[in-house]
């Protein structure tokens, strides 16, 4: 996988979450720069993350993504 | 709408909730029951929240919710919570869960040490039901405790009164005997949802300690959908009857090809014993009150050489409609709905085959159309789907299929009388119409819950709306009961209202209806005798009778203009105020039912 791919499929799962099919993500998007990105939405992204690419992520994993861009880099460990 | 009917795909509801949710609100023409529900958690419930309000959405309720903040199940019920009391709940949900057992025994306790513990884990919850019916009156629905997810004394947890299997499994026995000595309150089972789910999946505990949930996320859909059920079957929105195909349906083959002698059923084979279980599942509905017909492609003498063959557990005579034909499948529902008087939403199509389905679906898209696939997987598709949740056990639902093929008698015999009040007459009709009484409370808030069609106010109530109504002298309330010479037709009609505030000679009729089982039969003009009697007995001179009109009740816009009132007014919308004046001497107008003689 790609990290272009990678931003492909998780720019449908954003724009699936949150409603809203103009959503782009890139790296430094963070949880500011989405209209109702709070912490109850940030599970529901995160399971439906992990139904995308089908697996899970580890709780260390989700407690330190700071970005976007560190999501991806997570994504693409994972995906390995 | 398809996403949401059982089996559903979780992951993708919880995904698109949004886009979901917009399309429910946009169903245009749906006139919705609007319900105030709190939930009241011992973990995050916010998820749990929007799947619930999507299935209610979807099931023709308009949910206003209520939750408490983390872990304040029981403070939030316990203390003055002004917050709670203005909500209003109509109905309470505690959600909890074995994670919320602060105090499980432990190897080192004594058993009275043991009972001890269990006793006040019990009390706990206990106390908390007992505050919530004294204040709220509003039906509960509990969650039991899942099974623990580890099991430190291996299989003796099960037997030991140290284990914590153990001691889940007593805690769950005492809730289930709160629950049957208590009308309104009702447990959600999530010790079966999480066997179901798997106990290991539904108890991940990265979801307990990573966010706070009781279960794991992706479960989140499964128990909203199973708590809906049972507000759906609390607010009698449950569905009546099954509309089950044959061939490969009921039996495998197809018994116009193979011939009846010919078709899987029976215990010779495995083929004819899944189909043999499967007609005992849906012979046992019967007794549940639910209504069995056929809509099967086929020769109707055909059909019936395959239902008669003495090894099918299911015989015709267990069936309220046959159709056999060759006519399109919708058209055939329709006219069972309409043979049966309920409306389409009622029913479950069972087919096996998806083209059916299909047609059936985008024809009469309110019928429930389970997927069912392999005759394997028949009775598990639709027992999860929990169509017919039970939750009131009435008595009448047990005789229901008899009370629908006494009415079946009686048009035959209506037929051979010229005259209609002869007809009447002969059919030795005795009414019991007295104020509400403790006996028929749940069947009369079942009934304001599900009337459509005979219903002037569409006012929907819960028992405990009922009960305050009965209590309050401010009130004048009746139920009718009829019974004939063919059986008893239950309690089929509820009258209520209110005197006036200010003038005591004015009563305000709040709501009027009647089951459409006794449609024709005259039981309204008993009722409106039976309520001027009362009124006359409490000084009232002069009845107000107001008419709603929504999608289904047109039958009785004119209503209180053929029961002798005068329309006061009318809006553009249809709501129209009728007004009667009791004379000096009035005449009755029932003439063909013996009412109170017993």
């Amino acid at each position: 996988m790609t990290r272009e791919e990678v931003y492909e499929r998780l720019n449908q799962v954003f724009r699936d979450v949150f409603d809203d099919e103009t959503i782009e993500v890139h790296d430094e998007t963070t949880a500011d720069d989405i209209d109702g990105w709070d912490s109850f939405e940030h599970i529901n992204l995160m399971v439906s993350v992990e139904d995308e690419f089908s697996f899970k992520i580890p709780m260390g994993k989700v407690v330190e993504m700071k970005n976007v861009g560190e999501m991806v880099d997570i994504i693409l460990k994972l995906g390995e | 709408m398809r996403e949401l009917e059982y089996p559903f795909h979780s992951e993708y509801i919880l995904k698109k909730r949004k886009s979901i949710k917009r399309s429910l609100i946009d169903q245009s023409g749906q006139k919705r029951i609007s319900k105030r529900i709190a939930i009241l958690g011992g973990s995050t419930t916010h998820d749990l929240k929007e799947m619930m309000e999507l299935f209610l959405l979807n099931a023709g309720f308009e949910p206003a919710f209520y939750e408490s903040e983390y872990d304040q199940y029981w403070q939030d019920v316990m203390f003055d919570n002004p917050e709670l009391a203005e909500f209003g709940p109509d109905l309470i949900f505690i959600h909890t869960s074995s994670r919320n057992i602060k105090d499980f025994p432990t190897v080192r306790d004594s058993n009275e040490e043991i009972e001890e513990r269990l006793e006040e884990v019990y009390r706990h919850f206990e106390q908390m039901w007992e505050k919530i019916e004294n204040t709220y009156h509003c039906p509960v629905i509990q969650n039991n405790f899942e099974q623990p997810f580890y099991r430190l004394l291996g299989n003796s947890d099960f037997s030991d009164p140290h284990g914590r299997v153990r001691f889940v499994n007593r805690l769950n026995e005492k809730f289930a005997a709160y629950a049957q000595a208590h009308k309104n309150f009702f447990i959600n089972d999530i010790n079966y949802m999480a066997s179901c789910y798997g106990l290991q999946k539904w108890a991940d505990p990265f979801y307990w300690h990573m966010y706070k949930y009781a279960c794991a996320m992706q479960a989140i859909p499964e128990l909203a959908y199973n708590v809906v059920n049972i507000i759906k079957s609390v607010y009698g929105k449950n569905q009546k009857a099954f509309v089950l195909d044959l061939d490969n349906t009921l039996w495998g083959g197809v018994v116009g090809d193979d011939g009846a002698d010919n078709i899987e059923i029976g215990q010779e084979t495995s083929m004819g014993q899944l189909y043999s279980e499967f007609q005992e599942y849906i012979k046992a509905h019967k007794d549940l009150g639910i209504l069995l017909t056929v809509d099967s492609k086929n020769d109707e003498e055909n059909a019936l050489a395959g239902l008669n063959r003495p090894d099918s557990v299911l015989k015709p005579e267990d069936f309220l409609v046959i159709k056999a034909n060759w006519a399109n499948k919708d058209q055939n529902i329709a006219e069972i709905a309409q043979e049966l008087n309920i409306g389409t939403d009622s029913l479950v199509f069972v087919d096996d085959n998806p083209a059916e389905r299909h047609i059936v679906e985008s024809q009469v898209p309110d019928v429930k159309i389970p997927e069912v696939d392999d005759v394997v997987n028949f009775i598990t598709t639709l027992d999860r789907a929990g169509y017919f949740e039970v939750t009131n056990l009435s008595d009448d639902d047990l005789k229901r299929n008899e009370m629908y093929k006494a009415n079946a008698e009686r048009k035959k015999q209506e037929a051979s009388y010229a005259d209609y009040a002869d007809y009447l007459r002969s059919l030795d009709m005795h009414a019991q119409i007295e104020p509400f009484t403790p006996m028929y409370m749940a069947r009369i808030a079942q009934l304001t819950n599900k009337s459509n069609q005979f219903n002037l106010t569409t006012k929907r109530c819960s028992q405990a709306d009922i009960e305050g109504f009965a209590a309050d002298s401010e009130y004048i309330t009746l139920y009718g009961k009829l019974e004939d010479k063919f059986g008893d037709n239950g309690v089929v009609s509820v009258v209520f209202g209110h005197h006036d505030k200010e003038d005591k000679t004015l009563f305000h009729i709040d709501l009027w209806l009647m089951s459409c089982r006794v449609l024709k039969r005259d039981m309204e003009f008993a009722m409106m005798d039976e309520l001027v009697g009362r009124c006359q007995a409490e000084g009232i001179q002069c009845i107000r009778g107001y008419y709603y009109p929504t999608a289904k009740n047109k039958m009785v816009k004119d209503f209180y203009g053929m029961q002798g009132f005068t329309k006061r007014n009318e809006d553009a919308d249809g709501n129209a105020q009728w007004e009667f004046v009791i004379p000096k001497q009035y005449e009755k107008k029932n003439r063909v039912i013996k009412v109170n003689e017993k």
